[in-house]
């Protein structure tokens, strides 16, 4: 084996191996070098998550807008406190409101994002007032049940 | 410090000396106080039966075993003393041919004989060149320079072996069973090789062997161990005349003597064919 | 009775002392020494014997490991309507799992055994003995470039094995099983995060890569130097080795996953 030929399939072979490492974080894990930087903070409250996890969308009209970074449980008020990252060029009124929805029937909750009549819109840091947190099944068959016995 | 000593200082006459030796392994002796010298300049044999561990005893001398008691020395050095420096400073000065030739298989020719040239010398590569072809010319195999080991056939091998033993110009060179399993032609050729380099080098050379005759027929002394010990040694005429049954058996090839032709058995033979149980 | 203990104990004993020669010779062959150029020459040459060669099986192995992702995901999918979570349940199989895995078991397979056959031809042809009697160090000229070329060679190959098998996946599912392209790459890219599947995979192979090579080239190192002592040792390799990955992968998979 002659050995340029031998040193270059062997650099071939390398640059294969770390472009699909690549392809792989880019194409594949969604790496986008916008995302990071380019976003702001918004906060909400909910009084229950029922499975919304870190990292789960936040859309707006069915475009994804951001997502979401933190998830901690206020001690005082007993609410769930979302941080959610919303990229730069997505304007929301102060009356927007977030809801916990659920995509598909065994799909992840995401939160839905509609926006208000306002003039004014959030800046960074600050809070998404009108929540309504997510449907579960539980509850709700026991309010029909319960309307239903009445 | 400093604990090699230079050639000029060490004046010739034992290359190598075994003093009290004994090498264990595990509570099998190998060597049991054995003692010998290996005169400078001259070719001394090593005889006796195979798995004496006369390779063991080879690889004594170069260091890669260590003696569990007694010394070996070789160029007035101790080698189990040396350290990792001084030690490759005096494997510089020997060589050792193995059995098989151990040519490395991922080399052609040229690169093995070569190998010894590159990692301890820093000539140029076309002095390299130059020395690997006259080593290659020694040995009669200039023209396989190109090829790759496993082309050649055994004899050629070993030969291409040679070439790259005497590559650093070697005070001292060891023949691990050069012999065994050559036809009559490369015997030859081996024999003219192992004698004509001692001679036209300088070089002291020890030839471990089973095979008495192409042995005998170039040593200048002969030592025969058996067992651990040397149970003869002399020059070549005066060991065939030995008294010693077990010399007299090994070196005239007897089929029965002290080394007994019948191996124990439980029964005697009339036992075993006359009886029925 | 006692004598039963006690050769529990002796086994046990061995085998501590089995692993710890182990460790010694790791600490002996990783070194490459100073001569920095040619020893990287040297891995170059290795990385080719090692990497380069197993490509095909990797590339091929990926490709139906992956199809066979989407096929039988599809089949626990589509029983809840989430078909179009297809991408992500291939994606994060492969990255997280089965790409180090199987390309580790592969690796084991095909480049371990041949490296442990090969070192132990060398060691049964005194080739490792002569060298080291020319004075020069089978560790650093032998040993060292393949273990470092079998740390690198099989994290890239890991890599090709997920690539491969991901658009494989989405061949079968897209083509094959008529699940909408979009959702098989959107879902996937949002499901799967650079760190937590991807580089814990990446962290995976090059575990397994140096374990794997390290147990070859022991293995040879180690062997008799007769024709059944090297194919003793090779199934060593090969059944030690495939052991070693899975095990280490458990070990490694609860590590990230649960934070120990």
């Amino acid at each position: 084996m002659k050995l340029r030929t031998l040193e270059i399939s062997v650099g071939a072979f390398m640059l294969a191996g770390m472009l699909a490492l690549v392809l792989l974080a880019f194409k594949i894990s969604g790496l986008s070098y916008k995302d990071r930087t380019n976003t702001y903070t918004l906060y909400a409250r909910f009084e229950n998550l029922a499975g919304l996890t870190n990292r789960a969308k936040v859309s707006m009209s069915g475009v994804t807008v951001g997502r979401v970074v933190n998830i901690v449980l206020d001690t005082e008020d007993y609410v769930a406190v979302v941080e959610m990252a919303i990229q730069n060029g997505v304007p929301l009124s102060t009356d927007t409101s977030a809801s916990i929805l659920t995509s598909g029937l065994l799909g992840e909750k995401y939160i839905g994002l509609s926006v208000g009549a306002d003039d004014e819109v959030l800046l960074a840091g600050d809070e998404i007032e009108d929540t309504q947190s997510a449907i579960v099944l539980e509850e709700l068959i026991g309010q029909f049940l319960f309307s239903r016995s009445e | 410090m400093n604990q090699t000593i230079s050639e000029s200082d060490f004046d010739c006459k034992n290359f190598v000396s075994v003093r009290d030796m004994s090498f264990y392994r595990g509570d099998r002796a190998i060597y049991d106080s054995l003692s010998l010298d290996i005169e400078c300049g001259k070719i001394t044999a090593i005889l006796g039966p195979s798995g004496t561990g006369k390779t063991t005893l080879l690889r004594l001398i170069a260091g890669q075993l260590v003696p569990d008691s007694g010394s070996v020395t070789v160029a007035g050095l101790e080698v189990s003393k040396l350290n990792r420096q001084s030690l490759l400073a005096l494997r510089k000065r020997m060589s050792l041919l193995f059995q098989s030739g151990a040519l490395f298989t991922d080399m052609t020719v040229f690169e093995n004989v070569a190998f010894p040239l590159r990692e301890h010398t820093t000539l140029p590569k076309h002095m390299i060149r130059d020395l690997v072809m006259l080593k290659l010319e020694a040995v009669g195999l200039r023209g396989v320079a190109e090829q790759m080991p496993q082309s050649l056939s055994g004899g050629m091998a070993r030969r291409v072996a040679l070439a790259r033993s005497i590559a650093l110009d070697p005070e001292l060179i060891m023949y691990d069973e050069p012999f065994t399993g050559q036809d009559p032609i490369s015997m030859g050729v081996l024999v003219k090789l192992i004698r004509s380099l001692n001679d036209a080098l300088g070089m002291t050379s020890i030839l471990v062997s089973h095979d008495v005759e192409e042995a005998l027929s170039i040593a200048d002394y002969v030592y025969v161990v058996s067992e651990g010990r040397i149970i003869g040694q002399g020059t070549p005429e005066q060991l065939m005349k030995d008294s010693n049954p077990d010399v007299h058996q090994f070196l005239y090839g007897e089929a029965d003597g002290p080394v007994p032709f019948h191996h124990p058995a439980p029964k005697t033979l009339k036992d075993e064919v006359l009886t029925y149980d | 009775m006692i004598d039963q203990v006690a050769s529990i104990g002796k086994w046990t004993l061995e085998k501590c002392s089995q692993v710890g020669r182990a460790g010694h010779f790791l600490y002996l062959a990783l070194p490459l020494g100073w001569d920095l150029g040619p020893a990287l020459h040297r891995v170059v040459k290795q990385v080719y014997n090692l990497g380069v060669l197993s490509l095909i099986i990797v590339l091929v192995a990926g490709l139906f490991v992956g199809m066979v992702l989407a096929l039988q995901g599809y089949n626990i999918l589509v029983g809840y309507g989430s078909e179009e979570a297809l991408g992500q349940m291939v994606a994060l199989s492969l990255l997280r799992e089965f790409g180090p895995v199987v390309t580790a078991l592969l690796f084991a397979g095909r480049a371990g055994s041949a490296l442990t056959a090969e070192i132990g031809l060398m060691k049964t042809t005194d080739q490792l003995s002569a060298m080291e009697i020319m004075g020069v160090d089978p560790m650093r000229r032998i040993m060292a470039p393949r273990l470092w070329a079998g740390f690198i060679a099989l994290p890239m190959l890991a890599m090709l094995f997920n690539l491969v098998g991901i658009y494989g996946g989405a061949l079968v599912a897209v083509d094959v099983l008529g699940v909408y392209e979009g959702s098989y790459w959107a879902n996937m890219q949002s499901a799967v995060d650079v760190q937590d599947d991807l580089l814990n995979g990446l962290v995976k192979a090059f575990v397994f890569g140096l374990v794997v090579t390290w147990i070859a080239v022991y293995h040879g190192w180690n062997s008799e130097p007769t024709s059944e002592g090297i194919s003793r040792a090779t199934t060593m390799t090969v059944v030690q080795g495939s052991l070693a990955v899975l095990g280490l992968d458990f070990v490694l998979t609860a590590v990230m996953l649960g934070g120990f």
